[in-house]
Order: C-alpha cells, then sequence, then structure tokens
C-alpha cells in the first residue's frame, strides 16, 4: 500500500501524517501529551474514543475552536491546537 | 441547497451499505450519508484502502466489507461522505427534514423515508483514572490502526472483556504491535451461564472456532492473559504511568503507559432518542434498544433502524437487517408490493436465523462483570462535566429518580457528549442504589442539535 501523507501543524510543530487519517491522530502522533484541558477542573484529557462520541478531543483547527478532532480528516497545511479550558463553538 | 431522496440512509457500515444498495436495486431512489471519508463503517473502516487486510486474522472480515463496497457502487445509490447529522425532524405531510453539516457548512436533506444505520459505540464502563490521557478504548486504537497502520507501543496493556478486545490483540501483535499483557475482567461464571445456550450456540459454531482462534494466536505470541480481573484502577499525575489490579483478592501494580478498555458494544440510540421513539432495555445485552418490528421499523413514522443500531447481532447480521429494513422500506414507499417483499425476503430470514443463535451464548459469555457496573463515589462518571458517581448516589438519597432529574441535581449529562459517555452508566448506578430495573429508571432525553454547531455552518441553512 503506497501511504500519501500531508504535513500538518501540531502545536505549531510540523509533523506528517497519512492523508486519511484525522487531525486528532495527527496529534497522538506529534506525541502530544493532551489534546485538552477539562473546562471544568483543568484536568488533561486526551482522545478518548476517537469515532466522534466522547467530545474529548476538542481541539482549536485551523483557528476554530472545539472542533471534534477525530472527525476531521487532516489536511496539508491544517493548523492543530491544543484548547485550554472553555472555548464557545466560534 | 437542499438535497431531496425517497430513502435516505443514515450510516456506511454493513447495515446501511446493504440497505442502500437493496433499495437502489428496486428503484428507489437512495441517498447514503455518513460522518467518515469512506465507506465501511466502524468495522469495515477503510476497507477501501487497507490491501494490507486482504489475508491475516480479518481476511474473512475484509473480503465482505470489500463486497459491500462493490454492490453500492454498482447499485446507483448516491453516497455523501463527510456527513454529520445534527436534527431529525418527524415526519410531516410524507417527508422527513434531515439537518447535517460537512464541519463548515449545514444543509437539510427532505427524505421521505430514513433507515438508520448508526451502528454501536464501546459501553463506557467508568474506572478509576479513565480520564487521564493515556487511557482510551480498544475501538480508538483499531481505528488508529485501520486508518493510519499504527499499533500499540511497548507499555500498552488491554483490559476489559469482548470479542473486538481479542480480535484486536490478535491483529495489533500480527502486525508488529506489542502488547504487554491482557487483563480478562469477564467473570469465570460466564462460562457456566453461556454453556446453557451451547446448543443453539453450535449452529453458529464458525463464531466459536474464531474467537478460539483469536485467542489461541494471542497467547501462541506469549501475551500474559490475566483472567477473572475483579477491578481496574489507571494511575498517574498528568498521564497514565500505572495499571493497578486486583486478581484473586490481591492487588497488583505493573508499568504502564497506555492502557485500552473495552466491555463490548451497545446500539448507538442516540438519533432514536431525540426521535422520542420507543426504546426498551435488553437484559441479556444490558442496553437499551429501539423497539422495533420484524422489519426494522421503529414507532417513529417513517423511520427505520437496522444493524447494531437496533440490537447487538454483529456484522453479517446487521448486512442482511439492512437489506430486511430496505425492502419493507421500499414497499411503504410504492415501489414494491407485499409478495415482492416476501420473496425478496424469504432467503435473507434464512441467512438470518444462522447468525442469530450464537448471540445468546455470546451475550452471557461476554457479559460485564456486575461490581464494574458499579464504580466507587469518587470515580467520574461524566467526563464532560466531572460528575463523579458519589454525587449521583447523593441526588438519588435526595430524590433523584432517574437521568433526566440527574441533570437539575448535577449537571451529569449536561457536557458536549450529551450522556452519549455516561447515559448507560449513570442509569444503572441510579437503579442499583434505587433498588429498581432499568426501565424504570429510563435514559437520558435526547435534543437537537445532536452536536454543537458554528454559527457560520449555521449561516449556510437555507430559508
Ligand atoms: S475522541 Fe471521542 S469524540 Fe473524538
Amino acid at each position: 500500500m503506497t501511504r500519501e501523507t500531508v504535513t500538518v501543524y501540531v502545536d505549531g510543530k510540523p509533523v506528517s501524517v497519512g492523508a486519511g487519517e484525522s487531525a486528532a491522530a495527527a496529534a497522538l502522533h506529534a506525541g502530544l501529551s493532551y489534546t485538552r484541558t477539562s473546562p471544568v477542573t483543568d484536568e488533561k484529557r486526551a482522545p478518548y474514543c476517537m469515532m466522534g462520541v466522547c467530545f474529548e478531543c476538542l481541539m482549536v483547527i485551523d483557528g476554530v475552536p472545539s472542533r471534534q478532532a477525530c472527525m476531521v480528516k487532516v489536511a496539508a497545511g491544517m493548523r492543530i491546537e491544543r484548547q485550554i479550558g472553555a472555548r464557545e463553538l466560534g | 441547497m437542499s438535497t431531496v431522496c425517497d430513502l435516505l440512509v443514515i450510516g456506511a457500515g454493513p447495515a446501511g451499505m446493504a440497505a442502500a444498495s437493496t433499495a437502489a436495486r428496486l428503484g428507489v431512489s437512495t441517498l447514503l450519508v455518513d460522518e467518515q471519508a469512506a465507506l465501511g463503517g466502524q468495522i469495515y473502516r477503510n476497507v477501501e484502502s487497507h490491501s494490507n487486510d486482504a489475508d491475516g486474522v480479518s481476511a474473512a472480515d475484509w473480503q465482505r466489507g470489500a463486497a459491500l463496497v462493490r454492490e453500492f457502487r454498482a447499485s446507483g445509490a448516491r453516497h455523501r461522505a463527510g456527513t454529520q447529522v445534527w436534527q431529525l425532524d418527524p415526519a410531516q405531510e410524507g417527508a422527513c427534514k434531515i439537518y447535517v453539516t460537512d464541519g463548515t457548512q449545514a444543509d437539510v436533506i427532505r427524505a421521505r423515508r430514513v433507515l438508520l444505520a448508526t451502528g454501536a459505540m464501546e459501553r463506557p464502563v467508568p474506572i478509576p483514572g479513565w480520564t487521564l490521557p493515556g487511557v482510551m478504548t480498544v475501538g480508538a486504537a483499531q481505528i488508529l490502526y485501520k486508518t493510519g497502520k499504527h499499533v500499540p507501543q511497548a507499555g500498552t496493556w488491554i483490559a476489559g472483556s469482548g470479542p473486538l478486545l481479542w480480535l484486536f490483540a490478535a491483529q495489533a501483535l500480527e502486525a508488529g504491535g506489542k502488547i504487554e499483557g491482557i487483563l480478562d475482567t469477564a467473570p469465570r461464571s460466564n462460562f457456566a451461564h453461556a454453556l446453557r445456550h451451547s446448543m443453539a450456540a453450535l449452529r453458529g459454531r464458525a463464531y466459536l472456532e474464531r474467537g478460539l482462534a483469536l485467542q489461541a494466536r494471542v497467547r501462541r505470541a506469549g501475551v500474559p492473559v490475566i483472567k477473572d480481573v475483579a477491578a481496574i484502577e489507571a494511575k498517574g499525575e498528568d498521564r497514565l504511568t500505572t495499571l493497578r489490579f486486583r486478581v484473586g483478592g490481591r492487588w497488583r501494580d505493573v508499568l504502564a503507559s497506555t492502557l485500552l478498555l473495552h466491555h463490548g458494544v451497545v446500539p448507538n440510540v442516540h438519533a432514536t432518542r431525540s426521535l422520542r421513539a420507543q426504546h426498551r432495555w435488553d437484559g441479556p445485552q444490558r442496553c437499551f434498544v429501539p423497539v422495533v418490528d420484524a422489519w426494522g421499523m421503529t414507532s417513529a413514522e417513517a423511520y427505520a433502524v437496522a444493524g447494531d443500531g437496533a440490537g447487538i447481532v454483529g456484522a453479517e447480521a446487521s448486512a442482511l437487517r439492512g437489506r430486511l429494513a430496505a425492502l419493507e422500506s421500499a414497499r411503504r414507499l410504492g415501489v414494491i408490493d407485499e409478495q415482492r417483499r416476501d420473496t425478496e425476503a424469504a432467503p435473507i430470514r434464512g441467512d438470518l436465523a444462522r447468525h442469530m443463535p450464537v448471540r445468546a451464548f455470546l451475550d452471557q459469555l461476554f457479559a460485564p462483570r456486575a461490581s464494574l457496573l458499579a464504580p466507587a463515589d469518587e470515580v467520574l462518571v461524566c467526563r464532560c462535566e466531572s460528575i463523579t458517581a458519589g454525587r449521583i448516589r447523593d441526588a438519588v438519597r435526595l430524590g433523584c429518580a432517574g437521568p433526566n432529574q440527574m441533570k437539575a441535581f448535577t449537571r451529569c449529562g449536561m457536557g458536549p457528549c450529551q450522556a452519549r459517555m455516561c447515559g448507560l452508566a449513570a442509569a444503572e448506578i441510579i437503579a442499583h442504589e434505587r433498588g429498581v430495573g432499568m426501565e424504570e429508571v429510563g435514559v437520558f432525553n435526547v435534543r437537537p442539535p445532536l452536536k454543537p454547531l458554528s454559527l457560520q455552518e449555521l449561516a449556510a441553512l437555507p430559508e
């Protein structure tokens, strides 16, 4: 299988990932130890289900907060950032 | 822009693909929408590009998935990928309005009938530390494998029970992954209970043989399997570092960087709940399921459910149930008559009869351990709002009778996941605390939007 890749920026750091992967997968592969903090307790959280159920993967993608990163497919140049605390969907 | 079709199928797993193909072949104008980028659903995720799996432990699955995709492509049904549904309106004057989004623009689809094939999700079972980064589900790890060929690295443990756990372990090892050990939480007594269904199960021998073969593969690879594990805890400051578990009355600590949890699958009832369709408690499967007739028709006019979303039956039976629901949908749309429906349905029902008997056996064999469904007071149950089992119990003592009242008492279930994660677990705790059955406790009501939307997405909506 030939694997097409794209470069995305996870918290500013370039990472090369498979073209069919999600932004949450990219964050995990980039070694991001957590992807958001709980708006209620400030605890660190990370993607849990990877299939759109748990909403633990809320991240800032291309400047838009509270995107469900496991449901967003990566695209070349995409900026994927940690979300700290509560962020309204823009 | 709005789209019109006779039958809208939601979900492109085995049930959805089979249903859409069947309906389109009969001449029904059919649209299949799915939130993923490619056909396949969870079980056949990425099947079209996943050529590596053409051999190995999932070869038969892969072939079945690929055949369904081929059938769909040739059927004339349309496919809209990357589309999430956020509102389903009840039928009005012969049409249903379904609101969707591609993540940047919302849209509305008008359909005369809707067939929900939204499948299953892993049963959320709260344990201490399950919100720590480093803890995720077996299903999540399998998605990382199917979409990017990523396999578990050193420091990975798997815990829980269920067929998917063994399938993934075998898949991961075959692909060069590392698993430090498997903690099997199924109680030993499950086996004796399951044996009561063994005669029926023999008719589904293929399932049993496959299950045993997967377990044998894992053992041959030298992965320690620890049976009858009674409790699990994830420990760490900001990330998982230690896994604690209790077996034979003794606690053990091991180093861990990743913990993959799995406690079987339950129907994804979010859509049917939002329609206020009737649901019932399924005791053996320990989950709520929509009430459907022999064709998958729900109590909500013009809406059908097929596949694991109508009760867990597995991929093959799901595809068959998708076909039956499509036949009846076509009949109700006036495209075929009753006789044609029944003639086409007969062989499908025959096939279905081979897949169903083994279920009772599997349900018992992998039934979740009762003590895991009653987490200690300090365990977080609602991940979004950080509500513990103790606060849920306090609310019950103050007179809270069910999940919907629980929102007023605690905010449990009011976060972005809309109780998808805590709903069943909270209901179990309430039922246990009140000493009543799950039917009486019920589940959280679901209100649209089913996912948060941005103003910019909504701005694109017609009217
Ligand atoms: S990881 Fe669960 S919704 Fe994205």
